[in-house]
């Protein structure tokens, strides 16, 4: 089986479900909308995609979405674990919510914390939603998101006298 | 003269080798007993009891542990990382301070005994090196105040070994042990207070 | 004997910290200044002796590395993302670059293959023994510190040789390597792999199988298959639970294909079976690693960059690539752009697979730049596997995970 091949089976499997089913480098990649994502989470995993390898959460200021993708992988199923599927929905970035996999993918539990917390994405029904990494004031900046600038400076710029 | 263990060693005039041991112990009797005063001695002996607590802080720490391993063993300066902050007197910082670990940092620091020493490793500790626009990142110097820095990402463990050596070299030449003895405190070093508190961010 | 709210609000009006806590159960907290390598800190709650709920705190070496990258050009990006594992640097920024390459429609030349499927391997042993040292340090058995530290700088003196450092290599660019490798280096790898050979029995006996090794170790932090499938952990932790998964065999990347090489599968789960696999890896690793300087040797005239890249260099760059084997890159390829798109990659590095999701939006820097490391992901284990077990067996099943702190903050 190869990429275009899988595509084409997960096309026929979700049917109206997905939005669009197209190959990407590397994976297939899935969008579906916020309504159908645990219907398409759960066909997922009765394919054979038993694990998610990562949340990725992407800003897009300009168009005012968050996309949120699942990369989906098999541990068990040998044939599948050569494959990924990236199964994303596009969220309104001034109220980004949506349901939880918790339920379908047990693996997602840290992944999401780190989304919400990055972002600002909130999953409802998650059992434990708190921030992972960063410490709580700074999560409240959502500082992944595109509008939370770093500073750019040159080394030698910004060195306070009381450097001794 | 005595003929210590290794007897061959000590043939030249003024040098002391460690395989002598009844010379070499004979020599440091008399420099300590004859010719030091007091307060040298409690700098002289401080130098041999360097115990870093175990706080490893971010990456360095591969470097650190590299440092006291058979390779470059570091013990052979009197220096052995150690568990509880209550039985140290010295900290390794190893690389970058985060906003979370600065707390930790301040806190085992400040549980340390006195007299205590900070060597700050890599470029990180002194300026965020490579992440010096991080949004997570603070500055050691600003928490806990440096004795001895040391350039490098990392710094290979021959470099923090030579810091361990000028640390050394610093407390005797400028009487830390004996000053805070003394004093109460070390004399050559502003204990700073950090300008905000380190831990602001806890949540209980 | 109960204190009564008006008191409780008393004590808070003086500026005492006041809260309730489960009376049944005390809470305490280890790390993040702790015995171990460890940069991060478990809140346990005991009933007893007994774990019933560990909480892992992560973060405390959070280094903003997705967000910083997003202001840093594409081949400067190497040096940020491989301080997050320094001793395991080669696997780490490899599918990086293998994404980056992924979007330029790049294939690197063979010969490059070879040389970082050579790092990688070195880079794979010298890790594995770090966290074996590490082990030793969690459950107080210094020998296997000192043997494996000591080991270790076989493998780090031969990477130093090879590229320049002893951890920090950037030695991956889009299409090749930076370095050719020295004349002499295939007897060196070839004394070291014959060193490290003899010295596996020597871990068998003293570590493995030790009586009093085995007793902490057998039957510690069991994860069953299904319940490794469904926590999404990898690496040894996985493979020591009877999955039989690894990137380098599910998707082959660079000339990993063309090797011959096993995949130690061992089906307990416990702590023990994860220390096994990691020794048979090692072995595995130095098969890998004579059969590529095997091809290097025989292969000697082939360029590190691929044959159109070459032509393209100007004089200087091409005698400095003759005199001494350096690649000296072109002023154009730091400000180089990179067509749109989003590519993914995976690879194998010491502690599992990693994970890399590369945006682009055509400019000189990623749009995006995510990264999963295998420590991020195994992470949950001590959520989900600690609970029950006794508070002396935390120790155990943090270091036989290896969990490298630095590595799951990023």
């Amino acid at each position: 089986m190869s990429l275009p091949e899988l595509g084409e089976e997960i096309r026929v499997r979700l049917g109206v479900l997905a939005r669009e089913v197209k190959v990407a480098k590397g994976f297939v990649e899935v969008v579906t909308g916020r309504e159908t994502l645990r219907e398409v989470a759960k066909t997922l995993k009765e394919m054979g995609f038993d694990h998610v390898k990562s949340v990725t959460a992407v800003d897009y200021p300009k168009e005012g979405k968050i996309r949120v993708t699942y990369h989906a992988s098999s541990f068990l199923n040998e044939e599948l674990s050569r494959f990924m599927v990236g199964l994303s929905v596009d969220l309104p970035r001034d109220k980004p919510v949506v349901e939880t996999l918790y339920p379908i993918w047990n693996s997602v539990e840290f992944m999401e914390r780190e989304v919400y917390e990055f972002f600002g994405v909130i999953f409802e029904g998650h059992p434990d939603l708190r921030p992972l990494l960063l410490a709580p004031d700074l999560a409240e900046k959502k500082v992944m998101r595109k509008d939370f600038v770093v500073r750019e400076e040159s080394i030698y710029e910004g060195v306070p006298h009381e450097y001794k | 003269m005595g003929v210590g263990v290794g007897g061959a060693c000590a043939k030249g005039e003024g040098k002391v080798y460690a395989g002598n041991l009844n010379v070499a112990a004979k020599r440091a009797r008399d420099i300590i007993l004859g010719k030091l005063k007091l307060g040298e001695v409690v700098d002289w002996a401080t130098t041999f009891s360097l115990w870093p607590v175990h706080l490893v802080t971010s990456c360095c720490g591969a470097e650190f542990a590299a440092t006291w391993s058979p390779r470059f063993d570091a013990e052979q300066y009197g220096a052995l990382p150690w568990i509880s902050p209550r039985q140290t007197n010295f900290i390794i910082i190893e690389g970058t301070v985060t906003r979370k670990m600065a707390c930790a940092l301040r806190i085992t620091y400040e549980q340390m005994a006195h007299p205590k020493f900070v060597i700050a490793m890599g470029a990180c500790a002194l300026d965020g090196g490579l992440f010096y626009n991080s949004y997570n990142v603070v500055k050691p110097w600003e928490i806990v105040p440096v004795d001895v820095y040391i350039a490098g990402c990392p710094p290979p463990p021959e470099a923090l070994a030579r810091a361990i050596l000028d640390l050394r070299k610093k407390i005797r030449e400028k009487k830390m042990a004996s000053n805070w003895l003394r004093e109460g405190w070390r004399g050559d070093v502003e204990y700073p207070m950090p300008k905000e508190d380190p831990c602001k961010w806890w949540q209980p | 004997m109960s204190i009564s709210e008006g008191t409780l609000g008393e004590l808070r009006s003086k500026g005492v910290e006041v809260r309730r806590i489960d009376k049944e159960y005390y809470e305490i907290f280890i790390g993040p200044q702790h015995p171990g390598s460890g940069h991060m800190r478990f809140r346990v709650k005991l009933d007893g002796d007994i774990i019933v709920d560990a909480d892992p705190d992560i973060g405390y070496v959070h280094r903003t590395m997705e967000k910083l990258s997003e202001g840093r050009e594409w081949l400067k990006i190497t040096p940020l993302v491989e301080r997050m594992t320094i001793i395991d640097a080669c696997n780490i920024t490899l599918p990086y670059i293998n994404a980056l390459e992924k979007l330029m429609d790049k294939r690197p030349s063979t010969r490059a293959s070879y040389l970082r499927v050579l790092l990688c391997e070195m880079n794979r042993i010298a890790s594995h023994l770090y966290g074996f040292g590490i082990f030793g340090v969690f459950i107080g058995h210094s020998t296997a510190y000192m043997w494996g530290f000591g080991d270790r700088e076989v493998f780090v003196e031969l990477s130093e040789i090879l590229t320049g450092t002893r951890l920090t290599y950037t030695y991956h660019i889009p299409g090749g390597v930076r370095r050719d490798m020295p004349q002499d280096f295939p007897q060196m790898v070839r004394r070291a792999v014959r060193y490290m050979r003899s010295r596996m029995p020597e871990y068998e006996k003293i570590f493995l199988n030790n009586p009093v090794i085995v007793t902490r170790l057998k039957d510690v932090g069991v994860i069953t298959k299904n319940r490794a499938a469904e926590l999404g952990v990898v690496g040894p932790t996985l493979r020591g639970s009877g999955i039989r998964y690894d990137v380098r065999l599910a998707e082959p990347y660079e000339v990993y294909g063309e090797i011959d090489f096993e995949v130690p599968v061992f089906e307990d789960g416990d702590a023990l079976a994860r220390t096994w696999v990691r020794v048979e890896e090692i072995k595995q690793s130095l098969n890998i690693m004579e059969q590529a300087i095997d091809w290097l040797e025989r292969h000697r005239d082939e360029p590190v960059i691929p044959k159109e890249d070459y032509d393209k260099l100007p004089k200087l760059h091409k005698e400095v690539y003759e005199k001494s084997g350096r690649v000296k890159l072109l002023p154009a390829q730091i400000s180089m752009k990179v067509p749109p798109g989003k590519a993914v990659a995976r690879g194998e590095a010491g502690r599992g697979e990693i994970f890399y999701y590369v945006e682009s939006d055509g400019g000189t820097m990623p749009y995006r730049l995510r990264v999963v490391t295998p420590s991020a992901r195994n992470a949950i284990v001590f959520k989900r596997i600690l609970p029950g077990h006794r508070l002396m067996d935390l120790p155990t099943v943090y270091g036989s995970i290896d969990y490298f702190a630095p590595e799951a903050d990023r």
